[in-house]
């Protein structure tokens, strides 16, 4: 095994129940290094659970975790991560600040306050209490603490949760640096448009068990490939029999055509309709492949 | 199965030992934090270190000198200073360790490299500390209002008895802070604290009390410290100070052991 190579943390055959209910299947799960790795799913898919093992808050009833080839329960094994989640309050006296610098007196070689603000963007708010501040700077100080001891694996919980626009751009723009210095992140996210803004490999958890994991055009391959849009008079009934067509409907004078392969169904639609116009040929993005895939896995 | 594995035999990954930081800088940290924190929530530091005083004041000073001689100024200086070492251990430990509990903020920490320990520890100076400004701001008013006149020693040793007396209480703050939820344990913990404080003989004279309460009342903390707090302020005790010790210390343990085990039950 390589350094370099080896994971920067896995679940191998891993099972995990909570009396009856088996929350984990016997899942497998490489976290690689200097890439972000998006674990998507629906809520109670068993993504809480797995980070819970990968953070060695829990033991796994089967299987393996490591993190750094150890266990996640070492304390030199923490001091190589960093965890914001979804779920933990902060508390609310505390100046932001103060926070920061208990948070990084855990670390061995922590950021110096002055770069972690400036990197984290808070550096207006560091005598404020945590309390006083909005949910959007709520979530970058938590980011602040989840980087704050330079880790090489990061795990964020929906980081993004109540964050404007700019302020999400900007924390991709630090993780996406973070990456390029070979930094490993685990994301959990409901947003989809993050997962694919972000990961290079998305696993999708159903159930326990994941049924699908690639990179991210992987795994757009496998949704529905092409939606075309346009203005046409013809009827959808009659497009929706067409060969390779999978879905047609009309929605005013505009006809939208599902299909897996554009080219073969647009000449037809342009051969069929000469007043045809306003023609869109659009990739179906993540999020129609998300739901695709977690349709087809119930 | 346990998620320790022993790579090492076939792994080459450099293998990066922990690198030691020292223990206390986290755990003074920490314990810095707890307290600021108390400090600058209300619903801790008014009930902490606002309502003994008050109570004091009314019930000691105003009320109590007026019936009383200089022993009674001595006996409910003891009684409050008792009274006022309770909350920051049940309230202080019990209240923010449930809260910790309910809003994520003990499992993120679990998941920190926190040195193990350092938690509980932090809690646990930050109530010695609230114990100790209770029992000088309690002793100042005695001095200067209730007109109590002590031998310096005799005001130094209430106050060691004041921040270590807090202990048993905050071992029993943890125990309930993990088997109580979130906002459940402000009311389990005041329906310890106050009928506690009653059955223990700080706001009346066990003598007055039925028969029942007063035998009951060796099974309360808070009645073994007003007897080590009595005979500190030189009222006579009802048996020895070792026997009171002994009992502090064995609950305390007790409660430690107990809540450790509970919390235990989270990982």
């Amino acid at each position: 095994m390589n350094s370099t190579k080896s994971p920067a943390a896995m679940l191998e055959g891993v099972v995990k129940r909570y009396g009856a209910n088996t929350a984990l299947d016997g899942i497998n799960l490489g976290i690689e290094r200097g890439k972000v790795t998006a674990l998507l799913g629906p809520n109670g898919a068993g993504k809480s659970t797995a980070i819970s093992l990968l953070l060695g808050l829990s033991l796994p009833d089967a299987g393996r975790v490591e993190i750094f080839g150890e266990s996640p329960r070492r304390l030199s094994t923490r001091q190589r991560i960093g965890v914001m989640l979804q779920s933990a309050t902060l508390p609310e006296t505390l100046r932001v600040g103060e926070l920061l610098l208990l948070t990084s007196s855990y670390y061995p070689q922590a950021r110096p306050l002055d770069a972690l603000a400036g990197l984290a963007g808070i550096g207006e708010f560091l005598n404020r209490p945590y309390g006083k501040l909005s949910g959007g700077q709520q979530r970058r100080v938590q980011f602040a603490l989840a980087i704050c001891g330079a880790p090489e694996l990061l795990f964020l919980d929906e980081p993004t949760t109540g964050l404007d626009i700019e302020a999400r751009e900007s924390l991709w723009t630090i993780v996406r640096t973070l990456v390029g210095e070979g930094c490993a992140v685990l994301l959990t996210t409901h947003y989809l448009e993050e997962a694919e803004a972000l990961a290079d490999r998305v696993a999708v958890l159903m159930r326990g068990h994941i049924v699908t994991e690639g990179t991210v055009d992987e795994i757009r391959a496998q949704g529905v490939c092409r939606r075309i849009r346009c203005i046409s008079r013809l009827p959808a009934d009659q497009v929706r029999q067409w060969p390779g067509v999978s879905k047609a409907a009309r929605q005013d004078h505009w006809l939208d055509v599902e299909t897996r392969t554009a080219e073969p169904v647009v000449r037809r639609l342009l051969d069929e309709d000469p007043c045809l116009a306003e023609l869109e040929v659009r990739r179906a993005g993540l999020a129609e492949a998300f739901v695709q895939i977690t349709k087809e896995a119930v | 199965m346990t998620a320790q594995v022993d790579s090492g035999a076939i792994s080459t990954a450099p293998r990066i030992a922990a690198i030691r930081i020292p223990s206390v800088r986290i755990f003074l940290l920490e314990a810095r934090m707890e307290f600021l924190r108390l400090l600058r929530t209300p619903s801790f530091s008014v009930p902490i270190l606002v309502f003994p005083l008050m109570f004091y004041l009314l019930f000691g000073i105003f009320l109590g000198s007026r019936y009383g001689g200089a022993s009674a100024g001595r006996h409910l200086l003891a009684n409050f200073t008792v009274f006022g070492v309770m909350a920051p251990g049940l309230l202080g430990v019990g209240v923010t360790l449930a809260m910790d509990r309910d809003r994520g903020l003990l499992e993120l920490k679990r998941a920190l490299p926190m040195p193990p320990g350092i938690y509980l520890a932090a809690k646990l100076t930050m109530s010695m500390v609230f114990a100790g400004i209770v029992s000088i701001l309690v002793m100042v008013l005695a001095a200067v209002l209730g007109q109590v006149v002590l031998p310096l020693i005799q005001w130094g040793m209430l106050f060691v008895l004041a921040v270590f007396g807090v202990l048993p209480f905050s071992a029993l703050g943890l125990l309930v802070g993990t088997l109580a939820k979130g906002q459940a344990a402000p009311a389990v913990i005041n329906l310890i604290y106050l009928p506690m404080s009653f059955l223990s003989g700080l706001w009346m004279p066990l003598q007055l009390l039925p028969h029942v309460i007063a035998q009951l009342a060796p099974l309360w903390p808070a009645y073994h410290l007003v007897q080590l707090a009595q005979s500190v302020v030189g009222a006579p005790e009802r048996s020895g100070v070792g026997a009171h010790l002994l009992a502090l210390g064995g609950m305390a343990a007790v409660f430690f052991i107990a809540a450790r085990r509970g919390l235990g039950r989270f990982s």
